[in-house]
Protein backbone atom coordinates (compact mmCIF):
# COMPACT_ATOMS: atom_id res chain seq x y z
CA UNK A 1 0.00 0.00 0.00
CA UNK A 2 1.81 3.27 -1.33
CA UNK A 3 0.22 5.89 1.57
CA UNK A 4 2.21 9.01 0.35
CA UNK A 5 0.68 8.31 -3.22
CA UNK A 6 -2.66 8.48 -1.32
CA UNK A 7 -2.18 11.46 0.34
CA UNK A 8 -0.85 13.06 -2.54
CA UNK A 9 -3.95 12.74 -4.74
CA UNK A 10 -6.44 12.98 -1.81
CA UNK A 11 -6.52 16.69 -2.84
CA UNK A 12 -7.94 15.86 -6.43
CA UNK A 13 -10.37 13.03 -4.89
CA UNK A 14 -11.74 15.71 -2.31
CA UNK A 15 -12.36 18.24 -5.37
CA UNK A 16 -14.03 14.93 -7.18
CA UNK A 17 -16.18 14.62 -4.44
CA UNK A 18 -17.55 18.08 -4.55
CA UNK A 19 -18.27 17.15 -7.93
CA UNK A 20 -20.42 13.91 -7.16
CA UNK A 21 -22.41 15.38 -4.24
CA UNK A 22 -23.21 18.61 -6.41
CA UNK A 23 -25.13 16.35 -9.17
CA UNK A 24 -26.03 14.40 -6.57
CA UNK A 25 -28.06 16.82 -5.03
CA UNK A 26 -29.19 19.00 -8.27
CA UNK A 27 -30.61 15.17 -9.41
CA UNK A 28 -32.14 14.42 -6.58
CA UNK A 29 -34.14 17.53 -6.69
CA UNK A 30 -35.00 16.87 -10.02
CA UNK A 31 -35.67 13.42 -9.65
CA UNK A 32 -38.13 14.69 -6.72
CA UNK A 33 -39.79 17.07 -8.82
CA UNK A 34 -40.06 15.02 -11.43
CA UNK A 35 -41.05 12.20 -9.69
CA UNK A 36 -43.80 14.09 -7.95
CA UNK A 37 -45.61 15.02 -10.80
CA UNK A 38 -45.04 11.38 -12.51
CA UNK A 39 -47.37 10.17 -9.16
CA UNK A 40 -49.32 12.47 -9.45
CA UNK A 41 -49.97 11.69 -13.00
CA UNK A 42 -50.34 8.35 -12.34
CA UNK A 43 -52.86 8.93 -9.92
CA UNK A 44 -55.04 10.95 -11.82
CA UNK A 45 -58.46 10.14 -12.90
CA UNK A 46 -57.59 11.40 -16.35
CA UNK A 47 -56.67 8.23 -18.42
CA UNK A 48 -53.73 10.32 -20.93
CA UNK A 49 -51.92 10.90 -17.63
CA UNK A 50 -51.87 7.87 -16.10
CA UNK A 51 -50.88 5.76 -19.38
CA UNK A 52 -48.09 8.01 -19.62
CA UNK A 53 -47.23 8.06 -15.78
CA UNK A 54 -47.77 3.78 -16.50
CA UNK A 55 -45.68 3.85 -19.36
CA UNK A 56 -42.62 6.08 -18.37
CA UNK A 57 -42.45 4.05 -14.74
CA UNK A 58 -42.09 0.72 -16.44
CA UNK A 59 -39.50 1.83 -19.33
CA UNK A 60 -37.63 3.96 -17.02
CA UNK A 61 -37.48 0.92 -14.54
CA UNK A 62 -37.01 -1.50 -17.06
CA UNK A 63 -33.57 -0.47 -19.17
CA UNK A 64 -30.80 0.21 -17.38
CA UNK A 65 -29.32 4.11 -16.11
CA UNK A 66 -26.61 3.78 -18.40
CA UNK A 67 -28.37 2.89 -21.46
CA UNK A 68 -30.67 6.10 -20.40
CA UNK A 69 -27.40 8.64 -20.23
CA UNK A 70 -25.97 7.22 -23.56
CA UNK A 71 -29.16 7.69 -25.09
CA UNK A 72 -29.34 11.53 -23.80
CA UNK A 73 -25.84 12.57 -24.12
CA UNK A 74 -24.55 10.81 -27.26
CA UNK A 75 -27.82 10.24 -29.16
CA UNK A 76 -29.36 13.23 -27.76
CA UNK A 77 -27.41 15.29 -30.93
CA UNK A 78 -28.94 13.20 -33.43
CA UNK A 79 -32.37 14.82 -32.39
CA UNK A 80 -31.25 18.06 -31.37
CA UNK A 81 -30.20 18.08 -27.92
CA UNK A 82 -26.86 19.32 -26.95
CA UNK A 83 -26.33 18.53 -23.60
CA UNK A 84 -22.63 19.68 -21.95
CA UNK A 85 -22.10 16.43 -19.61
CA UNK A 86 -22.38 17.12 -16.38
CA UNK A 87 -26.23 18.82 -17.47
CA UNK A 88 -26.61 15.54 -18.97
CA UNK A 89 -25.68 13.58 -15.93
CA UNK A 90 -27.87 15.74 -13.45
CA UNK A 91 -30.64 15.44 -16.19
CA UNK A 92 -30.51 11.47 -16.84
CA UNK A 93 -29.63 10.76 -13.29
CA UNK A 94 -33.05 13.01 -12.42
CA UNK A 95 -35.38 11.61 -14.74
CA UNK A 96 -33.85 7.89 -13.77
CA UNK A 97 -34.58 8.03 -10.15
CA UNK A 98 -38.21 9.95 -10.31
CA UNK A 99 -39.51 6.86 -11.95
CA UNK A 100 -38.39 4.93 -8.76
CA UNK A 101 -39.05 8.36 -6.61
CA UNK A 102 -42.81 8.47 -8.04
CA UNK A 103 -43.45 4.78 -7.21
CA UNK A 104 -42.22 5.49 -3.72
CA UNK A 105 -44.59 8.58 -3.06
CA UNK A 106 -47.39 6.68 -4.66
CA UNK A 107 -47.18 3.70 -2.60
CA UNK A 108 -47.12 6.30 0.67
CA UNK A 109 -49.84 7.99 -0.59
CA UNK A 110 -51.96 4.69 -1.42
CA UNK A 111 -50.93 3.41 2.01
CA UNK A 112 -53.04 6.26 4.01
CA UNK A 113 -56.01 4.81 5.33
CA UNK A 114 -59.30 5.12 3.05
CA UNK A 115 -61.40 6.30 5.92
CA UNK A 116 -58.96 8.80 6.63
CA UNK A 117 -60.16 10.61 3.15
CA UNK A 118 -63.83 9.70 3.23
CA UNK A 119 -63.85 10.94 6.61
CA UNK A 120 -62.75 14.46 5.91
CA UNK A 121 -64.64 14.28 2.56
CA UNK A 122 -67.67 13.63 4.75
CA UNK A 123 -67.01 16.65 7.20
CA UNK A 124 -66.98 18.56 3.85
CA UNK A 125 -63.11 19.14 2.98
CA UNK A 126 -62.54 19.46 -1.06
CA UNK A 127 -60.83 17.22 -2.46
CA UNK A 128 -57.76 19.34 -2.32
CA UNK A 129 -57.85 20.17 0.32
CA UNK A 130 -58.12 16.58 1.95
CA UNK A 131 -55.48 15.53 0.04
CA UNK A 132 -53.16 18.57 1.30
CA UNK A 133 -54.08 18.46 4.94
CA UNK A 134 -54.99 14.84 5.66
CA UNK A 135 -53.29 12.10 3.07
CA UNK A 136 -50.10 14.32 2.66
CA UNK A 137 -49.11 14.74 6.32
CA UNK A 138 -49.67 11.29 6.78
CA UNK A 139 -48.22 9.97 3.37
CA UNK A 140 -44.87 12.51 3.88
CA UNK A 141 -44.06 10.67 7.17
CA UNK A 142 -44.07 7.25 5.54
CA UNK A 143 -42.08 8.49 2.18
CA UNK A 144 -38.74 9.54 4.20
CA UNK A 145 -36.88 6.30 5.15
CA UNK A 146 -37.62 4.78 1.45
CA UNK A 147 -37.08 8.23 0.13
CA UNK A 148 -33.64 8.09 1.39
CA UNK A 149 -33.22 4.37 0.54
CA UNK A 150 -33.50 6.03 -3.21
CA UNK A 151 -31.09 8.75 -2.33
CA UNK A 152 -28.38 6.20 -1.28
CA UNK A 153 -29.03 4.51 -4.73
CA UNK A 154 -28.78 7.66 -6.42
CA UNK A 155 -25.66 8.71 -4.98
CA UNK A 156 -24.04 5.30 -6.22
CA UNK A 157 -25.41 6.32 -9.58
CA UNK A 158 -23.59 9.29 -10.19
CA UNK A 159 -20.44 6.64 -10.54
CA UNK A 160 -22.51 6.20 -13.92
CA UNK A 161 -21.79 10.11 -14.93
CA UNK A 162 -18.15 9.06 -15.30
CA UNK A 163 -19.10 7.01 -18.48
CA UNK A 164 -19.79 10.19 -20.25
CA UNK A 165 -16.63 11.93 -19.36
CA UNK A 166 -18.09 14.35 -16.46
CA UNK A 167 -15.22 14.47 -13.88
CA UNK A 168 -16.33 13.10 -10.67
CA UNK A 169 -14.95 10.65 -8.05
CA UNK A 170 -15.39 7.33 -10.07
CA UNK A 171 -13.39 9.36 -13.28
CA UNK A 172 -10.88 10.94 -11.10
CA UNK A 173 -10.26 7.26 -9.42
CA UNK A 174 -9.73 6.24 -12.94
CA UNK A 175 -8.12 8.37 -14.05
CA UNK A 176 -5.60 7.84 -11.26
CA UNK A 177 -5.49 4.19 -11.74
CA UNK A 178 -4.44 4.74 -15.27
CA UNK A 179 -1.62 6.70 -14.79
CA UNK A 180 -0.29 4.93 -11.37
CA UNK A 181 -1.40 1.25 -11.65
CA UNK A 182 -2.68 1.28 -8.25
CA UNK A 183 -6.37 0.55 -8.18
CA UNK A 184 -6.57 -0.56 -4.32
CA UNK A 185 -5.19 2.90 -3.23
CA UNK A 186 -7.41 4.94 -5.73
CA UNK A 187 -10.56 2.47 -5.05
CA UNK A 188 -9.75 2.75 -0.85
CA UNK A 189 -9.73 6.57 -1.45
CA UNK A 190 -12.82 6.45 -3.72
CA UNK A 191 -14.28 4.08 -1.74
CA UNK A 192 -14.22 6.00 1.81
CA UNK A 193 -15.17 9.12 0.12
CA UNK A 194 -18.16 7.70 -1.29
CA UNK A 195 -18.93 5.93 1.89
CA UNK A 196 -18.66 9.13 4.22
CA UNK A 197 -20.73 11.01 1.71
CA UNK A 198 -24.06 8.21 1.99
CA UNK A 199 -22.90 7.82 5.92
CA UNK A 200 -23.75 11.86 6.30
CA UNK A 201 -26.31 11.37 3.81
CA UNK A 202 -28.16 8.52 6.15
CA UNK A 203 -27.70 10.24 9.20
CA UNK A 204 -29.68 13.21 7.93
CA UNK A 205 -32.88 10.92 7.04
CA UNK A 206 -32.70 9.38 10.37
CA UNK A 207 -32.80 12.50 11.88
CA UNK A 208 -35.90 13.58 9.74
CA UNK A 209 -37.04 10.29 10.13
CA UNK A 210 -37.20 10.80 13.73
CA UNK A 211 -38.06 13.64 13.53
CA UNK A 212 -41.32 13.14 11.81
CA UNK A 213 -42.44 10.02 14.22
CA UNK A 214 -42.60 12.17 16.93
CA UNK A 215 -44.60 14.65 15.56
CA UNK B 1 -28.40 14.04 -39.08
CA UNK B 2 -31.72 12.83 -38.68
CA UNK B 3 -32.80 9.49 -37.33
CA UNK B 4 -32.26 6.35 -39.47
CA UNK B 5 -33.13 2.46 -37.63
CA UNK B 6 -32.33 1.15 -41.30
CA UNK B 7 -28.72 0.24 -40.31
CA UNK B 8 -30.19 -1.69 -37.43
CA UNK B 9 -30.84 -5.08 -39.10
CA UNK B 10 -27.23 -5.05 -40.71
CA UNK B 11 -25.80 -5.75 -36.93
CA UNK B 12 -28.26 -7.67 -35.84
CA UNK B 13 -26.84 -11.09 -35.43
CA UNK B 14 -23.98 -9.31 -33.26
CA UNK B 15 -26.57 -7.25 -30.79
CA UNK B 16 -28.77 -10.48 -30.21
CA UNK B 17 -25.16 -12.26 -29.32
CA UNK B 18 -24.76 -9.13 -27.09
CA UNK B 19 -28.23 -9.65 -25.75
CA UNK B 20 -27.68 -13.24 -25.24
CA UNK B 21 -24.35 -12.74 -23.27
CA UNK B 22 -26.24 -9.97 -21.19
CA UNK B 23 -29.14 -12.73 -19.81
CA UNK B 24 -26.13 -15.45 -19.51
CA UNK B 25 -24.02 -13.06 -17.24
CA UNK B 26 -26.86 -12.06 -15.37
CA UNK B 27 -28.17 -15.47 -14.56
CA UNK B 28 -24.78 -16.66 -13.68
CA UNK B 29 -24.56 -13.45 -11.34
CA UNK B 30 -27.72 -14.08 -10.13
CA UNK B 31 -26.08 -17.25 -8.89
CA UNK B 32 -23.41 -16.25 -7.10
CA UNK B 33 -25.23 -13.69 -5.42
CA UNK B 34 -27.81 -15.79 -4.25
CA UNK B 35 -25.51 -18.69 -2.97
CA UNK B 36 -23.33 -16.03 -1.82
CA UNK B 37 -26.24 -13.88 -0.04
CA UNK B 38 -27.19 -17.46 1.74
CA UNK B 39 -23.63 -17.81 3.31
CA UNK B 40 -23.45 -14.18 3.71
CA UNK B 41 -26.59 -14.67 6.08
CA UNK B 42 -25.28 -17.57 7.57
CA UNK B 43 -21.85 -16.27 8.26
CA UNK B 44 -23.95 -13.14 10.01
CA UNK B 45 -26.04 -14.84 11.70
CA UNK B 46 -24.76 -17.95 13.39
CA UNK B 47 -21.14 -17.65 12.73
CA UNK B 48 -18.67 -16.80 15.09
CA UNK B 49 -17.54 -12.64 15.62
CA UNK B 50 -14.40 -13.39 14.22
CA UNK B 51 -15.79 -14.34 11.14
CA UNK B 52 -19.33 -12.10 11.97
CA UNK B 53 -17.88 -8.83 11.83
CA UNK B 54 -15.56 -9.56 9.19
CA UNK B 55 -18.95 -10.12 7.01
CA UNK B 56 -20.62 -7.62 7.87
CA UNK B 57 -17.87 -4.92 7.39
CA UNK B 58 -17.64 -6.56 4.02
CA UNK B 59 -20.95 -6.43 3.22
CA UNK B 60 -21.02 -2.77 4.01
CA UNK B 61 -18.34 -1.63 1.51
CA UNK B 62 -19.96 -3.61 -1.25
CA UNK B 63 -23.57 -2.09 -0.42
CA UNK B 64 -21.90 1.80 0.48
CA UNK B 65 -19.78 1.86 -2.76
CA UNK B 66 -20.97 2.26 -6.34
CA UNK B 67 -21.05 -1.37 -8.56
CA UNK B 68 -18.28 0.82 -11.03
CA UNK B 69 -16.02 1.05 -8.97
CA UNK B 70 -16.23 -2.75 -7.60
CA UNK B 71 -16.03 -3.58 -11.10
CA UNK B 72 -12.46 -1.84 -11.52
CA UNK B 73 -11.35 -2.95 -8.77
CA UNK B 74 -11.92 -6.58 -9.31
CA UNK B 75 -10.63 -6.05 -12.83
CA UNK B 76 -7.69 -3.71 -12.31
CA UNK B 77 -7.27 -4.32 -8.74
CA UNK B 78 -6.73 -8.37 -8.92
CA UNK B 79 -4.10 -7.89 -11.64
CA UNK B 80 -1.91 -6.13 -9.52
CA UNK B 81 -1.81 -8.53 -7.16
CA UNK B 82 -1.16 -11.18 -9.55
CA UNK B 83 -4.61 -12.98 -10.65
CA UNK B 84 -4.97 -12.49 -14.01
CA UNK B 85 -8.41 -13.20 -14.94
CA UNK B 86 -11.22 -12.84 -18.11
CA UNK B 87 -13.39 -9.42 -17.90
CA UNK B 88 -16.31 -11.19 -17.79
CA UNK B 89 -15.82 -13.25 -15.12
CA UNK B 90 -14.61 -10.34 -12.83
CA UNK B 91 -18.30 -8.93 -14.11
CA UNK B 92 -19.33 -11.92 -12.98
CA UNK B 93 -17.93 -12.04 -9.78
CA UNK B 94 -18.29 -8.15 -8.88
CA UNK B 95 -22.53 -8.08 -9.80
CA UNK B 96 -22.57 -11.73 -8.04
CA UNK B 97 -20.77 -10.29 -4.63
CA UNK B 98 -22.53 -6.98 -5.03
CA UNK B 99 -25.89 -7.97 -5.17
CA UNK B 100 -24.97 -10.93 -2.49
CA UNK B 101 -24.54 -8.26 -0.02
CA UNK B 102 -28.28 -7.09 -0.80
CA UNK B 103 -29.89 -10.58 -0.59
CA UNK B 104 -27.64 -11.51 2.34
CA UNK B 105 -30.06 -8.86 4.43
CA UNK B 106 -32.79 -9.63 2.99
CA UNK B 107 -32.22 -13.38 3.53
CA UNK B 108 -31.53 -12.52 6.97
CA UNK B 109 -34.55 -10.67 7.61
CA UNK B 110 -36.64 -13.00 6.11
CA UNK B 111 -35.17 -15.97 8.74
CA UNK B 112 -35.43 -13.26 11.62
CA UNK B 113 -39.08 -12.97 10.24
CA UNK B 114 -40.48 -16.24 11.25
CA UNK B 115 -41.90 -16.29 14.64
CA UNK B 116 -39.18 -17.76 17.32
CA UNK B 117 -42.29 -20.29 18.45
CA UNK B 118 -42.24 -21.76 15.34
CA UNK B 119 -38.46 -22.99 16.22
CA UNK B 120 -39.14 -23.77 19.75
CA UNK B 121 -42.39 -26.04 18.58
CA UNK B 122 -40.08 -27.91 16.40
CA UNK B 123 -37.51 -28.88 18.83
CA UNK B 124 -39.86 -29.72 21.45
CA UNK B 125 -41.32 -31.85 18.87
CA UNK B 126 -38.21 -34.02 18.74
CA UNK B 127 -36.83 -32.63 15.57
CA UNK B 128 -32.95 -31.98 15.32
CA UNK B 129 -31.82 -28.33 14.69
CA UNK B 130 -31.30 -29.53 11.23
CA UNK B 131 -34.54 -30.66 10.75
CA UNK B 132 -36.50 -27.35 12.21
CA UNK B 133 -34.47 -25.27 9.77
CA UNK B 134 -34.97 -27.70 6.94
CA UNK B 135 -38.83 -28.29 7.51
CA UNK B 136 -39.95 -25.90 9.56
CA UNK B 137 -37.91 -22.50 9.13
CA UNK B 138 -37.00 -22.02 5.69
CA UNK B 139 -40.27 -23.25 3.98
CA UNK B 140 -41.61 -20.11 5.87
CA UNK B 141 -38.65 -17.91 5.68
CA UNK B 142 -38.79 -18.70 1.56
CA UNK B 143 -42.03 -17.23 0.82
CA UNK B 144 -40.85 -13.62 1.98
CA UNK B 145 -37.32 -13.66 0.61
CA UNK B 146 -38.19 -14.62 -2.92
CA UNK B 147 -40.21 -11.69 -4.21
CA UNK B 148 -37.25 -9.05 -3.28
CA UNK B 149 -34.39 -11.49 -4.05
CA UNK B 150 -36.40 -11.34 -7.78
CA UNK B 151 -36.41 -7.58 -7.56
CA UNK B 152 -32.63 -7.78 -6.94
CA UNK B 153 -32.38 -10.34 -9.74
CA UNK B 154 -34.11 -7.39 -12.21
CA UNK B 155 -31.85 -4.63 -10.54
CA UNK B 156 -28.95 -7.00 -11.54
CA UNK B 157 -30.04 -7.33 -15.23
CA UNK B 158 -29.82 -3.37 -15.40
CA UNK B 159 -27.14 -3.10 -13.79
CA UNK B 160 -24.65 -5.63 -15.82
CA UNK B 161 -25.16 -3.03 -18.35
CA UNK B 162 -21.94 -1.80 -16.46
CA UNK B 163 -19.27 -4.53 -17.11
CA UNK B 164 -19.59 -3.03 -20.52
CA UNK B 165 -16.45 -0.84 -19.10
CA UNK B 166 -14.57 -3.11 -18.31
CA UNK B 167 -15.00 -4.49 -21.86
CA UNK B 168 -17.19 -7.74 -21.52
CA UNK B 169 -19.03 -7.64 -25.33
CA UNK B 170 -22.53 -7.69 -24.05
CA UNK B 171 -25.46 -5.84 -24.88
CA UNK B 172 -24.11 -2.16 -24.49
CA UNK B 173 -20.66 -2.94 -25.57
CA UNK B 174 -21.64 -4.68 -28.73
CA UNK B 175 -23.83 -1.58 -29.35
CA UNK B 176 -20.95 0.93 -28.86
CA UNK B 177 -19.23 -1.67 -31.46
CA UNK B 178 -21.85 -1.03 -33.82
CA UNK B 179 -21.95 2.85 -33.31
CA UNK B 180 -18.10 3.13 -33.78
CA UNK B 181 -19.07 1.61 -37.29
CA UNK B 182 -21.91 3.86 -38.30
CA UNK B 183 -22.25 6.89 -35.88
CA UNK B 184 -25.37 6.51 -34.88
CA UNK B 185 -25.92 6.22 -31.39
CA UNK B 186 -29.21 7.40 -30.62
CA UNK B 187 -30.60 4.38 -33.02
CA UNK B 188 -28.32 1.33 -31.40
CA UNK B 189 -28.88 2.84 -27.96
CA UNK B 190 -32.74 2.72 -28.12
CA UNK B 191 -32.76 -0.50 -29.60
CA UNK B 192 -30.54 -1.86 -27.06
CA UNK B 193 -32.56 -0.55 -24.41
CA UNK B 194 -35.79 -2.18 -25.96
CA UNK B 195 -33.85 -5.76 -25.92
CA UNK B 196 -33.22 -4.88 -22.30
CA UNK B 197 -36.45 -4.56 -21.86
CA UNK B 198 -37.40 -7.62 -23.73
CA UNK B 199 -35.29 -9.44 -21.05
CA UNK B 200 -36.72 -7.80 -18.14
CA UNK B 201 -40.31 -9.00 -19.07
CA UNK B 202 -38.62 -12.50 -19.51
CA UNK B 203 -37.40 -12.63 -15.87
CA UNK B 204 -40.31 -11.28 -14.66
CA UNK B 205 -42.49 -13.63 -16.38
CA UNK B 206 -40.01 -16.28 -14.52
CA UNK B 207 -39.80 -15.08 -11.59
CA UNK B 208 -43.68 -14.55 -11.34
CA UNK B 209 -44.11 -18.34 -12.22
CA UNK B 210 -42.00 -19.04 -9.66
CA UNK B 211 -43.32 -16.68 -6.23
CA UNK B 212 -46.83 -18.55 -7.42
CA UNK B 213 -45.60 -22.46 -7.01
CA UNK B 214 -44.61 -21.41 -4.05
CA UNK B 215 -47.61 -20.01 -2.67
CA UNK B 216 -49.09 -22.92 -4.18
CA UNK B 217 -46.90 -25.53 -2.20
CA UNK B 218 -48.06 -23.58 1.07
Amino acid sequence: MDYDLMLRVAPYFVEAAVITVQISILSTILGLTLGALIAAAKMSSIMVFRTFGTVFVSVIRGTPCLIQLFILYFGGPQIGINLDPFSAGVIGLGINIAAYMAETMRGAIITVDRGQIEASRTLGLSKLRTFYYVTLPQAARLMIRPLGVNINAQIKATALVSTISVVELTYTAQRYIGSTYKPFEMFILAGVLYMLIIYVVGRGVSYLDKKAVIQ
Amino acid sequence: MGLDFSVVPEFSDFILIGALWTFAITLSAGAVSFVGGIAFAVAVLYGHWSIRYPVRFIAGLFMGTPLLLQLFLIYFGLVQIGIDIPAFVAGIIGLGIHFAAYNSDIIQAGIKAVDNGQHEGARTLGLSKFQAYRYIIIPQAVRDVVPPIGNNLIALLKDSALISVIGVTELVHASQLAISETFRPFEFYITAAALYYVINLILEYGLRRVERNIAAAR
